[in-house]
Protein backbone atom coordinates (compact mmCIF):
# COMPACT_ATOMS: atom_id res chain seq x y z
CA UNK A 1 0.00 0.00 0.00
CA UNK A 2 2.69 2.54 0.93
CA UNK A 3 5.09 1.32 -1.65
CA UNK A 4 1.95 1.87 -4.38
CA UNK A 5 1.55 5.58 -2.70
CA UNK A 6 5.28 6.02 -2.99
CA UNK A 7 5.61 4.74 -6.83
CA UNK A 8 2.27 6.46 -7.73
CA UNK A 9 3.50 9.69 -6.38
CA UNK A 10 6.98 9.84 -8.10
CA UNK A 11 5.40 8.57 -11.08
CA UNK A 12 3.54 11.72 -11.31
CA UNK A 13 5.47 14.16 -10.31
CA UNK A 14 7.41 12.81 -13.35
CA UNK A 15 4.70 13.21 -15.46
CA UNK A 16 3.95 16.49 -14.03
CA UNK A 17 7.52 17.47 -14.81
CA UNK A 18 7.41 16.52 -18.40
CA UNK A 19 4.05 17.90 -19.02
CA UNK A 20 4.70 20.83 -17.51
CA UNK A 21 7.92 21.28 -19.73
CA UNK A 22 6.46 20.81 -22.76
CA UNK A 23 3.53 22.82 -21.89
CA UNK A 24 6.04 25.70 -21.42
CA UNK A 25 8.08 24.73 -24.94
CA UNK A 26 4.71 25.12 -26.67
CA UNK A 27 3.40 28.26 -24.89
CA UNK A 28 6.68 29.60 -25.96
CA UNK A 29 6.86 29.15 -29.27
CA UNK A 30 3.49 29.75 -30.21
CA UNK A 31 3.95 33.19 -28.27
CA UNK A 32 7.24 33.78 -30.31
CA UNK A 33 5.61 32.84 -33.52
CA UNK A 34 3.03 35.67 -32.66
CA UNK A 35 5.55 38.36 -31.91
CA UNK A 36 7.19 37.45 -35.35
CA UNK A 37 4.25 38.58 -37.20
CA UNK A 38 3.41 41.48 -34.81
CA UNK A 39 6.63 42.81 -33.84
CA UNK A 40 9.10 42.04 -36.81
CA UNK A 41 11.38 45.23 -35.35
CA UNK A 42 11.80 42.51 -32.54
CA UNK A 43 14.17 40.42 -34.60
CA UNK A 44 15.70 42.44 -37.06
CA UNK A 45 16.37 46.42 -36.47
CA UNK A 46 17.39 48.95 -38.96
CA UNK A 47 21.09 49.11 -37.23
CA UNK A 48 21.41 45.02 -37.37
CA UNK A 49 24.34 43.88 -40.11
CA UNK A 50 22.50 41.45 -42.67
CA UNK A 51 23.56 39.35 -45.38
CA UNK A 52 22.02 37.32 -48.51
CA UNK A 53 19.51 38.02 -50.82
CA UNK A 54 17.69 41.20 -50.24
CA UNK A 55 14.37 39.20 -51.64
CA UNK A 56 14.78 36.52 -49.69
CA UNK A 57 11.63 35.22 -47.79
CA UNK A 58 13.24 33.52 -45.18
CA UNK A 59 15.14 35.13 -41.78
CA UNK A 60 17.87 33.56 -39.76
CA UNK A 61 18.32 35.65 -37.07
CA UNK A 62 21.31 34.81 -34.51
CA UNK A 63 21.58 36.26 -31.63
CA UNK A 64 25.29 35.94 -30.85
CA UNK A 65 28.28 36.28 -28.29
CA UNK A 66 31.93 36.67 -30.01
CA UNK A 67 33.39 34.92 -26.83
CA UNK A 68 30.57 32.03 -27.49
CA UNK A 69 32.52 28.95 -28.19
CA UNK A 70 29.18 27.11 -29.61
CA UNK A 71 28.74 30.33 -31.50
CA UNK A 72 32.33 29.78 -32.97
CA UNK A 73 31.50 26.00 -33.94
CA UNK A 74 28.20 26.67 -35.56
CA UNK A 75 29.71 29.77 -37.44
CA UNK A 76 30.97 27.19 -40.37
CA UNK A 77 27.23 25.30 -40.34
CA UNK A 78 25.78 28.82 -41.08
CA UNK A 79 27.66 29.60 -43.64
CA UNK A 80 27.13 26.45 -45.34
CA UNK A 81 23.44 26.94 -45.06
CA UNK A 82 23.68 30.65 -46.84
CA UNK A 83 24.81 28.51 -49.47
CA UNK A 84 22.80 25.99 -49.46
CA UNK A 85 19.85 28.52 -49.84
CA UNK A 86 21.59 31.06 -51.70
CA UNK A 87 18.98 33.23 -52.85
CA UNK A 88 15.99 32.15 -50.10
CA UNK A 89 17.68 32.71 -46.78
CA UNK A 90 19.41 35.59 -44.91
CA UNK A 91 21.17 36.27 -42.03
CA UNK A 92 20.97 38.71 -39.31
CA UNK A 93 23.46 38.70 -37.14
CA UNK A 94 21.82 40.44 -32.90
CA UNK A 95 24.21 40.46 -30.00
CA UNK A 96 24.26 39.01 -27.03
CA UNK A 97 27.52 39.59 -25.35
CA UNK A 98 26.63 37.21 -22.05
CA UNK A 99 30.65 36.74 -21.21
CA UNK A 100 32.57 39.08 -19.30
CA UNK A 101 34.13 41.72 -21.50
CA UNK A 102 32.49 40.45 -24.60
CA UNK A 103 30.65 43.88 -24.93
CA UNK A 104 34.15 45.33 -25.96
CA UNK A 105 34.23 42.58 -28.84
CA UNK A 106 31.21 43.32 -30.18
CA UNK A 107 32.34 47.52 -29.88
CA UNK A 108 34.94 46.09 -32.26
CA UNK A 109 33.06 44.20 -34.82
CA UNK A 110 31.16 47.30 -35.07
CA UNK A 111 33.87 49.75 -35.58
CA UNK A 112 35.44 47.17 -38.24
CA UNK A 113 31.84 47.40 -39.83
CA UNK A 114 31.93 51.50 -40.02
CA UNK A 115 35.30 50.82 -42.06
CA UNK A 116 33.40 48.43 -44.16
CA UNK A 117 35.06 44.99 -42.87
CA UNK A 118 32.00 43.56 -40.43
CA UNK A 119 31.70 40.38 -42.00
CA UNK A 120 35.72 39.58 -42.52
CA UNK A 121 36.13 40.26 -39.02
CA UNK A 122 33.49 38.04 -37.17
CA UNK A 123 34.67 35.46 -39.58
CA UNK A 124 38.23 36.13 -38.37
CA UNK A 125 37.07 36.75 -34.45
CA UNK A 126 35.43 33.38 -34.54
CA UNK A 127 38.30 31.23 -36.03
CA UNK A 128 40.61 33.05 -33.78
CA UNK A 129 38.47 32.92 -30.34
CA UNK A 130 40.94 30.58 -28.27
CA UNK A 131 43.74 32.97 -28.70
CA UNK A 132 41.95 36.04 -27.34
CA UNK A 133 39.44 34.19 -24.74
CA UNK A 134 41.07 31.83 -21.92
CA UNK A 135 38.47 30.23 -19.44
CA UNK A 136 35.41 32.48 -20.98
CA UNK A 137 36.87 35.84 -20.00
CA UNK A 138 38.14 38.02 -23.28
CA UNK A 139 41.78 39.29 -23.45
CA UNK A 140 40.76 42.22 -25.44
CA UNK A 141 44.54 43.44 -25.63
CA UNK A 142 45.40 40.52 -27.77
CA UNK A 143 42.84 41.30 -30.58
CA UNK A 144 44.63 44.39 -31.95
CA UNK A 145 47.78 42.40 -33.74
CA UNK A 146 44.76 40.24 -35.42
CA UNK A 147 43.10 42.74 -37.11
CA UNK A 148 45.52 44.07 -39.55
CA UNK A 149 44.94 40.65 -40.93
CA UNK A 150 41.36 41.33 -42.23
CA UNK A 151 42.98 45.10 -43.34
CA UNK A 152 41.46 47.08 -40.86
CA UNK A 153 42.93 50.51 -39.39
CA UNK A 154 43.31 49.53 -36.03
CA UNK A 155 44.39 53.00 -34.87
CA UNK A 156 40.82 54.27 -36.11
CA UNK A 157 38.90 51.35 -34.91
CA UNK A 158 40.23 51.77 -31.37
CA UNK A 159 38.98 55.29 -31.71
CA UNK A 160 35.60 54.70 -32.86
CA UNK A 161 35.08 51.77 -29.99
CA UNK A 162 33.30 53.92 -27.60
CA UNK A 163 31.27 55.86 -30.23
CA UNK A 164 27.52 56.32 -28.72
CA UNK A 165 25.91 54.85 -31.83
CA UNK A 166 27.69 51.15 -31.21
CA UNK A 167 26.72 51.53 -27.01
CA UNK A 168 23.07 52.47 -28.10
CA UNK A 169 23.06 48.97 -30.83
CA UNK A 170 24.48 47.02 -27.82
CA UNK A 171 21.47 48.11 -25.52
CA UNK A 172 19.17 47.74 -28.12
CA UNK A 173 20.30 44.23 -28.56
CA UNK A 174 20.12 42.88 -25.21
CA UNK A 175 16.64 44.25 -24.59
CA UNK A 176 15.47 42.48 -27.29
CA UNK A 177 17.40 39.37 -26.56
CA UNK A 178 14.99 39.80 -23.22
CA UNK A 179 11.86 40.07 -24.51
CA UNK A 180 12.36 37.37 -27.15
CA UNK A 181 13.91 35.17 -23.78
CA UNK A 182 17.29 34.36 -25.08
CA UNK A 183 19.34 33.39 -22.52
CA UNK A 184 21.90 31.35 -23.81
CA UNK A 185 23.81 31.67 -27.09
CA UNK A 186 24.12 31.09 -30.00
CA UNK A 187 19.80 32.35 -30.00
CA UNK A 188 17.94 30.96 -33.37
CA UNK A 189 14.98 32.24 -34.85
CA UNK A 190 14.11 31.24 -38.42
CA UNK A 191 11.24 33.82 -39.45
CA UNK A 192 10.88 33.88 -35.75
CA UNK A 193 10.34 30.63 -34.62
CA UNK A 194 12.94 29.48 -32.09
CA UNK A 195 15.16 27.08 -32.49
CA UNK A 196 13.95 24.26 -29.86
CA UNK A 197 15.17 21.80 -29.28
CA UNK A 198 18.97 23.26 -29.67
CA UNK A 199 21.05 21.66 -31.60
CA UNK A 200 22.60 21.86 -35.52
CA UNK A 201 20.13 19.13 -36.89
CA UNK A 202 17.40 20.75 -35.45
CA UNK A 203 18.49 23.86 -37.08
CA UNK A 204 19.05 22.55 -40.17
CA UNK A 205 15.08 21.06 -40.36
CA UNK A 206 13.90 24.34 -38.71
CA UNK A 207 15.57 26.11 -42.21
CA UNK A 208 14.42 23.75 -44.49
CA UNK A 209 11.05 23.47 -43.11
CA UNK A 210 10.78 27.55 -43.43
CA UNK A 211 12.16 27.63 -46.71
CA UNK A 212 9.99 25.09 -47.37
CA UNK A 213 6.96 26.52 -46.74
CA UNK A 214 8.32 29.96 -48.16
CA UNK A 215 9.19 28.59 -51.56
CA UNK A 216 6.42 25.91 -52.22
CA UNK A 217 7.76 23.60 -55.28
CA UNK B 1 13.74 -21.95 12.38
CA UNK B 2 16.63 -19.35 12.72
CA UNK B 3 16.98 -18.51 8.96
CA UNK B 4 14.43 -15.92 8.76
CA UNK B 5 15.91 -13.25 6.78
CA UNK B 6 15.54 -9.45 7.09
CA UNK B 7 12.93 -9.40 4.28
CA UNK B 8 10.37 -12.02 6.70
CA UNK B 9 11.65 -10.32 9.77
CA UNK B 10 9.65 -6.78 8.35
CA UNK B 11 6.78 -8.68 7.27
CA UNK B 12 6.56 -10.08 10.85
CA UNK B 13 6.65 -6.65 12.05
CA UNK B 14 4.37 -5.53 9.91
CA UNK B 15 1.86 -8.46 10.46
CA UNK B 16 2.40 -7.48 14.25
CA UNK B 17 1.27 -3.47 14.22
CA UNK B 18 0.32 -3.44 10.05
CA UNK B 19 0.08 0.59 11.20
CA UNK B 20 1.34 1.60 14.48
CA UNK B 21 5.07 0.20 13.72
CA UNK B 22 5.02 3.22 11.04
CA UNK B 23 4.38 5.80 13.31
CA UNK B 24 5.37 8.97 11.66
CA UNK B 25 5.31 7.37 8.24
CA UNK B 26 2.32 9.53 6.90
CA UNK B 27 4.51 12.72 8.14
CA UNK B 28 7.87 11.63 6.52
CA UNK B 29 6.34 10.56 3.48
CA UNK B 30 5.00 14.22 3.37
CA UNK B 31 8.35 15.44 3.74
CA UNK B 32 9.69 13.33 1.11
CA UNK B 33 6.60 14.77 -0.80
CA UNK B 34 8.18 18.54 -0.33
CA UNK B 35 11.53 17.40 -1.03
CA UNK B 36 10.63 15.79 -4.26
CA UNK B 37 8.29 18.97 -5.50
CA UNK B 38 11.23 21.45 -4.49
CA UNK B 39 13.52 19.49 -6.58
CA UNK B 40 11.34 19.47 -9.18
CA UNK B 41 10.46 23.12 -9.13
CA UNK B 42 13.86 23.65 -8.97
CA UNK B 43 14.98 21.67 -11.97
CA UNK B 44 11.88 23.27 -13.88
CA UNK B 45 13.25 27.03 -13.13
CA UNK B 46 16.84 26.08 -14.40
CA UNK B 47 16.26 23.18 -17.42
CA UNK B 48 13.03 24.29 -18.93
CA UNK B 49 12.23 28.22 -18.43
CA UNK B 50 16.23 28.52 -18.78
CA UNK B 51 16.77 30.50 -15.14
CA UNK B 52 20.17 30.48 -13.89
CA UNK B 53 20.82 29.24 -10.54
CA UNK B 54 22.36 31.80 -8.39
CA UNK B 55 25.48 31.00 -5.88
CA UNK B 56 23.47 30.63 -3.01
CA UNK B 57 20.70 29.10 -4.81
CA UNK B 58 22.88 26.53 -5.31
CA UNK B 59 24.00 25.97 -1.84
CA UNK B 60 20.18 25.73 -1.24
CA UNK B 61 20.31 23.19 -4.05
CA UNK B 62 22.67 21.18 -2.46
CA UNK B 63 21.06 21.00 0.70
CA UNK B 64 17.47 19.90 -0.58
CA UNK B 65 18.44 17.54 -3.50
CA UNK B 66 20.02 14.68 -1.01
CA UNK B 67 16.93 14.99 0.68
CA UNK B 68 14.80 13.31 -1.98
CA UNK B 69 16.90 9.94 -1.86
CA UNK B 70 17.74 10.13 2.18
CA UNK B 71 13.95 10.57 2.78
CA UNK B 72 12.79 7.96 0.29
CA UNK B 73 15.22 5.46 1.80
CA UNK B 74 14.35 6.00 5.59
CA UNK B 75 10.50 5.08 4.52
CA UNK B 76 11.11 1.91 3.27
CA UNK B 77 11.25 -0.05 6.26
CA UNK B 78 10.20 2.84 8.40
CA UNK B 79 13.24 3.89 10.10
CA UNK B 80 13.20 7.17 12.28
CA UNK B 81 16.44 7.74 12.40
CA UNK B 82 16.40 9.27 8.96
CA UNK B 83 15.84 12.21 10.77
CA UNK B 84 19.71 12.33 12.16
CA UNK B 85 20.58 12.40 8.25
CA UNK B 86 17.87 14.50 7.02
CA UNK B 87 17.42 17.36 9.69
CA UNK B 88 20.82 18.54 9.07
CA UNK B 89 20.40 19.02 5.50
CA UNK B 90 16.90 20.90 6.13
CA UNK B 91 18.38 23.35 8.64
CA UNK B 92 21.47 24.21 6.50
CA UNK B 93 19.48 24.64 3.52
CA UNK B 94 16.91 27.22 5.91
CA UNK B 95 19.75 28.76 6.84
CA UNK B 96 20.90 29.81 3.19
CA UNK B 97 17.36 30.08 2.75
CA UNK B 98 17.24 33.05 5.20
CA UNK B 99 19.73 34.49 4.33
CA UNK B 100 18.94 34.71 0.65
CA UNK B 101 15.90 36.04 1.33
CA UNK B 102 17.61 39.19 3.61
CA UNK B 103 19.61 39.74 0.77
CA UNK B 104 17.12 39.58 -1.88
CA UNK B 105 14.84 42.00 0.04
CA UNK B 106 17.88 44.28 0.29
CA UNK B 107 18.09 43.55 3.95
CA UNK B 108 21.76 42.52 3.55
CA UNK B 109 23.67 45.02 1.72
CA UNK B 110 24.99 43.95 -1.97
CA UNK B 111 28.33 44.60 -1.18
CA UNK B 112 28.28 41.64 1.77
CA UNK B 113 26.90 38.87 -0.53
CA UNK B 114 29.20 36.71 -2.38
CA UNK B 115 27.66 36.56 -5.98
CA UNK B 116 28.67 40.32 -7.36
CA UNK B 117 29.47 38.60 -10.46
CA UNK B 118 27.94 35.71 -12.50
CA UNK B 119 24.19 35.76 -11.68
CA UNK B 120 22.69 38.02 -9.48
CA UNK B 121 21.18 36.92 -6.34
CA UNK B 122 19.13 39.30 -6.06
CA UNK B 123 17.82 38.93 -9.75
CA UNK B 124 13.98 38.87 -9.93
CA UNK B 125 12.48 35.70 -12.09
CA UNK B 126 9.28 35.29 -10.91
CA UNK B 127 6.95 37.10 -8.00
CA UNK B 128 4.06 34.66 -7.90
CA UNK B 129 1.02 36.52 -6.48
CA UNK B 130 3.41 39.33 -5.87
CA UNK B 131 5.23 37.48 -2.80
CA UNK B 132 6.60 34.09 -3.80
CA UNK B 133 10.04 35.07 -5.31
CA UNK B 134 12.29 31.80 -6.04
CA UNK B 135 14.50 32.54 -2.66
CA UNK B 136 10.89 32.62 -0.67
CA UNK B 137 9.31 29.42 -2.60
CA UNK B 138 12.92 27.35 -0.99
CA UNK B 139 12.39 29.04 2.21
CA UNK B 140 8.86 27.82 2.80
CA UNK B 141 9.65 24.15 1.13
CA UNK B 142 13.16 24.56 4.04
CA UNK B 143 10.82 25.73 6.84
CA UNK B 144 7.90 23.23 6.25
CA UNK B 145 10.37 20.32 5.83
CA UNK B 146 12.73 21.04 9.07
CA UNK B 147 9.06 21.01 10.78
CA UNK B 148 8.35 17.79 9.58
CA UNK B 149 11.24 16.06 10.51
CA UNK B 150 11.20 17.05 13.89
CA UNK B 151 7.25 16.49 14.04
CA UNK B 152 8.77 13.13 13.10
CA UNK B 153 10.76 12.96 15.58
CA UNK B 154 8.62 13.49 18.31
CA UNK B 155 6.30 11.23 16.51
CA UNK B 156 8.10 8.03 16.91
CA UNK B 157 10.20 8.78 20.45
CA UNK B 158 9.77 5.10 22.16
Amino acid sequence: MKRTLFAATLISLVLAFALASWWHRDQRAERLGFMAQEQAELFVRPHSPVTGAEDARVYLVEFTDPACETCASFSPFVKHFLDQYEGQLRLVVRWAPFHEGSADVVRVLEAARLQGRFWETLDLLYRTQRMWTQHHRVYVDRLWPLLPQVGLDVERLRGDLYNPEITAIIEQDLADAQALGVQKTPGFFVNGRPLEPFGLDPLAQLIATEVGESYPQ
Amino acid sequence: MNRSGPAERRRAAAADAPEGGDRGWGLLFSAWLVAAVATAGSLFFSHVMGFAPCVLCWYQRIFLFPLVVVLAVGLFPMDRRVVRYGLPLAVLGWLVAVYHNLVYAGIVPESLQPCARGVSCTEEYIELFGVLSIPMLSLLAFTTLTGLLLAVHRRTRP
